[in-house]
């Protein structure tokens, strides 16, 4: 393949996948109870919809999305609901968050949703099923899938890409799927391909996992009707996976820094997400288990599990023949990519492919850092061409906006130049660091042009009361003074001049005033579809030019009464 | 000599037809109020606390661009200030007065609450929510935690809490990117 269809750099680590998988997918043993955070997805955590002391059945839904970017919960159990409350969950700043906790009856009593035959069913139906389903990105990131099911409504999309490179040490969850679910995976691939508008359908696949690819021949040549299923396999390398890398190696096109791939007409989907969709839509089932790789030196018995959601990750790892006294630590997700779990009561949740009980000769503490001494081994490493040893020292030295400038936004956290740096500096951990930084500085900026808007919007409000009590005023005044005894003539003469013109820049305000509210209006119409904050904003700021409105007009409205006063006054002597 | 007066005659009538031009320009494209002052106004945090001296950020913006000392906004802290330092070319002086570190918002303990409207009325951004003789609540999403609530209510039933803060966007600590896989061990285990 010649390198105009490659990514730069990338690095092979060793790949220690043989040891999960020896052994077939097997299920693992049904949990007593199961905890299920709200937040398994990217964006807005979903709101309960059930009371504790309810009776769940498994696959009933038990939180529903808010917002735009959600995901459904279901129960992945049957029993009832013991708890709604803060819990542990798998989280790098070791933190808790809302939870639904179920006390299994151990019955799994199924409530699954009607079957559907998605070649005869019409998209609208397949799209709500895929929102109902609690569907997310099973290959880490957990991004809502019916969301990206209907990115092909505001983008062409030619192709979908069924990623399974799976480039990352250790983890074997895709490779286990393929190997049992290939034609399960491809008719996915397909239902998401129909729904997407896509003609293509393209299987990228590392050359380490000769099983999977024997699988995916026969399902392809198993499979009829359209759109066809092309194959391409790949040299090994991490990280071949990244989905801009992987369009990159299978098609030759970039994706624009700060792009998605939907932008040059792909639509990107791991083999788990397939199975997992086409199991919503034809048998009713939603997202309540998943396959997850147990594997280290700590486990007797390592392999990969269909495991349900919401599982105590100390039972699986039990099950898998745990030696508490070989692990040294436990890493949700790959070695480059995951994060480390400081304890063994987390549930499993949505976005769990892997799990490391590591021994302590396996991955060791890292060596103390050294300096940069500048060789370049990052930048060469690098498979978005940044220039690592140059942003580490902008983020090291807290100057976000410089290392912005540097494309910091366009590093995908592979952690290749850490792998390679010879000072074991921790550079992927201050590109976090930097990039969390600066998305904190962003939400207060935020924050603070709102506060703007609702201050402006007050004072607004203040004024209209003002000028219309003004203008009350004004008209009692008139109404009691009526015949007016009237000022001095002299003085009553320049008044009239001065009032003149009063109510004429009085009416170019109101005019403007108009005119902003109409462009208030027009503002807020345009955005219909824009999230909840930024609706409320130009609501906010619709509401402050409607006051600016009526205080103009009441001030005009004064004006025009003082005048017609005064030149009553001046006619009557 | 009158191809001087011709050129004076093009020179003068060039100078009318350019002044005419600007003169218009400046009619037509005026700036309304002050550039950098909204300039200055979009760097401040708009807490609209008055600990400036000023009845809120933009009078407090106002205030700078005639020349006022740039570091009188602890809400905005050292990061305010060396904004502010770069946009007018200023020198960044320590701030006046005790930084705030962590962003708070208002909380009413609601028991207490007499429902006096006190506090509504001093808010700038219209985040207590209640009615005379009815509990009050803050609003804590649009709450900018300038503490002007704190004074005004008759019985100290207001307090100011740390802002939750966002669980999935907290801070990252010990990553496991910083460890490498010991290249003695081989790829299927460890090879002792």
């Amino acid at each position: 393949m010649s390198r105009a269809f490659d990514f730069p750099g990338g690095i092979h680590p060793p790949t220690r996948k043989a040891r999960s998988t020896r052994e077939p997918l097997r299920e693992a043993p049904l949990p007593r109870r199961v905890v299920l955070p709200l937040a398994q997805h990217r964006g807005q955590p979903a709101v309960p919809c059930v009371a504790v002391g309810e009776r769940v059945r498994t696959g009933q839904v038990i939180a529903r999305p808010q917002g735009r970017v959600s995901a459904a919960l279901h129960a992945s159990i049957s029993g009832t609901v013991s708890a709604i409350e803060p819990r542990p969950v798998p989280h790098p700043g070791d933190l808790t968050a809302p939870c639904i906790v179920i006390e299994g009856d151990g019955a799994d009593d199924w409530a699954p949703m009607p079957a559907l035959a998605w070649r005869d069913t019409p998209t609208e139906a397949l799209h709500r099923r895929l929102a109902e389903s609690g569907l997310v990105g099973l290959g880490g990131a957990g991004f809502p899938s019916q969301i990206k099911a209907r990115l092909g409504e505001h983008h062409p999309i030619d192709t979908l890409v069924v990623n399974a490179a799976e480039c990352e040490p250790y983890i074997s969850a895709d490779d286990l799927t393929l190997r049992h679910h290939a034609a399960e995976v491809l008719e996915g691939a397909r239902l998401l391909a129909h729904l997407l508008g896509a003609e293509r359908i393209l299987v990228g696949i590392e050359d380490d996992k000769p099983e999977a690819l024997a699988a995916l021949n026969t399902a392809i040549a198993a499979a009829e009707g359209m759109p066809a299923i092309e194959l391409k396999v790949i040299e090994t390398r991490y990280p071949s996976g990244g989905e801009a890398q992987l369009i990159r190696r299978l098609l030759g096109r970039q994706v624009p820094g700060g792009g998605l791939p939907a932008d040059v007409g792909v639509v990107c989907h791991n083999p788990g997400t397939l199975w997992a969709a086409l199991e919503a839509v034809r048998d009713g089932r939603p997202l309540v288990s998943r396959v997850v790789t147990l594997t280290g030196e700590a486990l007797a018995r390592p392999g990969n599990v269909i495991a349900r959601l919401g599982t105590p990750l100390a039972e699986l790892l039990e099950d898998a023949g745990l030696d508490p006294d070989r692990l040294a630590r436990l890493v949700m997700g790959g070695p480059l990519m995951g994060q480390p779990l400081a304890r063994l009561d987390l549930p499993l949740v949505k976005s769990t492919n892997c799990l490391i009980a590591a021994s302590a000769e396996e991955l060791p503490a890292p060596p103390p850092p050294r300096p940069c001494i500048r060789c370049g081994d990052c930048e060469t490493a690098c498979p978005v061409a940044l220039a690592p040893q140059r942003l580490f020292a902008f983020a090291q030295a807290k100057s976000d906006d410089k290392a912005r400038e540097l494309a910091l936004f366009d590093c995908i956290e592979c952690g290749a130049c850490d792998y390679v740096c010879p000072s074991h500096l921790p550079l992927v951990s201050q590109f976090r660091a930097a990039k969390d930084r600066l998305r904190r500085q962003e939400a207060e900026a935020r924050r603070a042009e709102h506060a703007r808007h609702r201050y402006e919007g007050r004072q607004a409000r203040l004024e209209r009361e003002a000028a219309e009590k003004e203008a009350r005023r004004q008209a009692r005044r008139q109404a009691a003074s009526r015949p007016p005894s009237g000022p001095a003539p002299q003085a009553r003469a320049q008044d009239s001049g001065g009032g003149q013109d009063a109510v004429k820049s009085l009416r170019i305000a109101q005019a403007a005033a108009k005119a902003a509210l109409r462009k208030a209006e027009r503002a807020l119409a345009r955005a219909s579809d824009a999230d909840e904050a930024t609706l409320a904003d130009l609501e906010t700021q619709r509401t402050t030019a409607e006051e600016h409105l009526k205080a103009a007009e009441a001030r005009l409205q004064t004006a025009q009464t003082r005048n017609d006063a005064q030149s009553s006054a001046e006619e009557s002597p | 000599m009158p191809d001087i007066i011709a050129a004076i005659l093009v020179l003068l009538g060039l100078a009318l037809a350019f002044g005419a031009l600007l003169g218009f320009a400046a009619e037509r494209f005026r700036v309304e109020g002050d550039p950098v002052v909204e300039k200055i106004d979009a760097l401040l945090p708009q807490t609209q606390c008055g600990q400036c001296g000023y009845p809120g950020c933009r009078p407090y913006a106002e205030a700078i661009g005639q020349g006022e000392a740039i570091n009188k906004c602890p809400p905005g802290g050292e990061a305010t200030i060396a904004a502010l330092a770069d946009l007018l070319g200023r020198e960044p002086e320590p701030l006046d007065g005790e930084a705030q570190d962590e962003p708070r918002v208002a909380f009413i303990r609601e028991d207490e609450c007499i429902g006096c409207t006190k506090c509504i009325q001093a808010c700038p951004v219209d985040a207590i929510l209640g009615a005379a003789r009815q509990m009050h609540t803050v609003i804590a999403e649009e709450c900018t935690g300038c503490d002007l609530c704190l004074d005004p209510c008759p019985v100290d039933c207001i307090e100011l809490r740390p802002r939750e803060p966002n669980a999935w966007h907290g801070p990252r600590p010990a990553l496991i990117t910083s460890d490498r896989l010991d290249p003695r061990v081989g790829a299927e285990g460890v090879t002792r």
